[in-house]
C-alpha cells in the first residue's frame, strides 16, 4: 500500500519532459519533491506564477510571493509573473499539459466532486472547476476509501461535482486506474496490495485485465 | 487633472451604503490594506463585496465581516474565515461562490465592455443552474456576465500620479482586472512616483483604469502560510 508520498512519487512518473504542470493543493503539491531526474517542468500556481521554485530559505520569504495554497515560495531562473486572468487563459486555453488533483469522489465516467459537503464546508471552488473544465489531462491522488473505509472511486459521485467526464486517471493508495467508456479500468497494484483488495475497495465499474502488474515504486 | 489623494480616508470620499466594491488580493497577498482600514473606520454598511477571498477572521475583509458592513460576498474561495462561515450558515450574510478563472473573466470582460462570455467552467455543476448552455467545438459552455463594480480598491508595489501601476509577483492577481472594472477605481500603493519614473514599457495597468491613487502607510502584508526550508 502506499502512502501520500508514494501516491506523489507514482503520478510523478507521468511528467513529461516540457510539461506546464498545475499541481493542487494536499498530495498533489508533494509531486514536486518527485520530478524525475532529466526531465524538465514548469510548474504553474493559478494566483499567477509560472516556473514556481521552492520554499524559501528562512528569513528570505516574500509575503507578495505565495502560490495557490497560500504558502511562501520563490521565482526560479525563467519565472514569470501575471494576473489571474492570464493565469487562468493558460488553463482554460488549454496551455497547460497536466494538472494534478485531490478530490472527494470520482466517477466511473470521470466526474469528480471535491469542493464541498452540503451543511458542513462551505470554502468554496477556487480555481478547480475551471482546471477541471479544461485541462487536457487530469490525474487525481487521493486515499482509496474515505474515513469511514467506504470507497471514493463510485458509480457516480453523491456529493456535488466540480466537473464532468474530465478525469481521466487516479492515483490511489492501493492502485493507478484509468477512466474510459464508463468505467475504472485498473492498471497497477500499489506494493503489497492485491487485485482482491483493489475490488473490494472499489464501488463503481471496475474492469480487471487477467494481469496486472505491481507498480514501481522507488 | 489631479488624481493623487493624501490617504485612504480622502481617497474613498463618495463610497455609499449599499454599493458594490471590488477588492484586489489573493488571500492576504496584495490586498488594499489602508482601504479596507477606512473603510471600517467609515463603517459603511450593507455593501457587496467582489474578491477572490474574504480575508482572514482579524485582517482584510474579515475586518469589515466583523463589523457586519458586508451584505454579500462574491468571492471563489472563503475557507480561511470562520466568521465568516458563522455568518454564511446563520443566514446573516449572502454568498455567491464562482469559479476562480471565472470570477477573473468576468471581471475582465466587465472592464473590457465584454457583457457576457461562454465558458466550459462550471458546466454540469449547481453553478450552472439557471445560466445558458451553448456547444462549442463540441463542448457544452455556460454564459457568464460581466461584473463591475461602484468602486475597486486595488494595490499596487508602484504607481505614478498618472495612475499608471506596477505590481510585485503575485500581488498582482486580480488587482490589474480590478482596476478596469471599476467605475471609481482607488489604487493605493507603496511608493508614489512622478509621471517619467516609471518606464512605460513596464507599466502594468495603464493610469486611463485608475481615478485615484495615494501612497498607503503601515503596510502589514501578513503571510497566511510561512512555508520555509533550513539555510543550509
Amino acid at each position: 500500500m502506499l502512502d501520500k508520498y508514494g501516491i506523489a512519487k507514482r503520478i510523478a512518473q507521468e511528467l513529461e519532459d516540457g510539461f506546464y504542470v498545475n499541481l493542487g493543493i494536499g498530495i498533489p503539491t508533494l509531486v514536486a519533491n518527485y520530478i524525475p531526474e532529466g526531465i524538465d517542468v514548469e510548474l504553474q500556481s493559478e494566483n499567477g506564477l509560472l516556473g514556481m521554485g521552492p520554499f524559501p530559505f528562512e528569513g528570505e520569504e516574500d509575503a507578495d510571493l505565495i502560490n495557490a495554497g497560500k504558502q511562501t515560495v520563490t521565482t526560479l531562473p525563467g519565472s514569470s509573473v501575471f494576473d489571474s486572468a492570464t493565469s487562468f487563459a493558460m488553463i482554460r486555453g488549454q496551455h497547460v499539459h497536466l494538472t494534478v488533483l485531490g478530490a472527494m469522489e470520482v466517477s466511473q465516467n470521470g466526474d469528480i466532486a471535491n469542493w464541498k459537503i452540503p451543511g458542513k464546508m462551505v470554502k468554496g471552488m477556487g480555481g478547480a472547476m475551471d482546471l477541471v473544465a479544461s485541462a487536457k489531462n487530469i490525474i487525481v491522488a487521493m486515499m482509496h476509501t474515505n474515513k469511514e473505509g467506504e470507497s471514493k472511486l463510485l458509480p457516480s459521485c453523491t456529493l456535488p461535482i466540480t466537473g464532468v467526464k474530465c478525469v481521466k486517471k487516479v492515483v490511489t493508495n492501493l492502485a493507478s486506474l484509468e477512466i474510459k467508456d464508463g468505467a475504472f479500468h485498473l492498471l497497477e497494484r500499489a506494493p503489497g496490495v492485491s487485485v482482491e483488495d483493489i475490488i473490494n475497495a472499489t464501488a463503481g465499474k471496475l474492469i480487471v485485465p487477467d494481469f496486472v502488474p505491481e507498480m514501481k515504486i522507488d | 487633472m489631479n488624481k493623487v489623494f493624501a490617504n485612504a480616508k480622502e481617497a474613498i470620499v463618495g463610497v455609499e451604503d449599499g454599493m458594490t466594491f471590488m477588492l484586489g488580493g489573493f488571500g492576504l497577498c496584495g490586498i488594499p490594506e489602508n482601504c479596507i482600514a477606512a473603510l471600517v473606520e467609515l463603517g459603511v454598511k450593507n455593501v457587496t463585496c467582489i474578491s477572490n477571498n474574504a480575508g482572514v477572521d482579524d485582517f482584510g475583509i474579515g475586518l469589515m465581516l466583523q463589523k457586519r458592513q458586508v451584505k454579500k460576498m462574491i468571492s471563489s474561495y472563503v475557507g480561511e474565515n470562520a466568521e465568516f462561515e458563522r455568518q454564511l450558515l446563520s443566514g446573516e450574510l449572502e454568498v455567491d461562490l464562482i469559479p476562480q478563472g471565472s470570477l477573473a473573466e468576468r471581471t475582465r470582460a466587465g472592464g473590457a465592455g465584454i457583457p457576457a462570455f461562454f465558458t466550459p467552467a462550471g458546466y454540469g455543476t449547481e453553478i450552472a443552474e439557471g445560466k445558458e448552455v451553448r456547444e462549442y467545438n463540441g463542448k457544452p459552455h455556460i454564459l457568464e456576465t460581466a461584473l463591475t463594480s461602484d468602486f475597486a480598491f486595488v494595490k499596487a508595489w508602484k504607481g505614478d500620479k498618472a495612475g499608471n501601476l506596477v505590481f510585485k509577483d503575485t500581488a498582482r492577481n486580480f488587482n490589474p482586472l480590478m482596476a478596469m472594472a471599476g467605475k471609481i477605481t482607488v489604487a493605493e500603493v507603496e511608493e508614489l512616483v512622478e509621471p517619467g519614473e516609471l518606464d512605460p514599457n513596464f507599466i502594468h495597468t495603464p493610469g486611463i483604469f485608475v481615478q485615484r491613487i495615494f501612497q498607503g502607510t503601515n503596510y502589514q502584508k501578513r503571510i497566511e502560510q510561512r512555508t520555509v526550508r533550513p539555510k543550509i
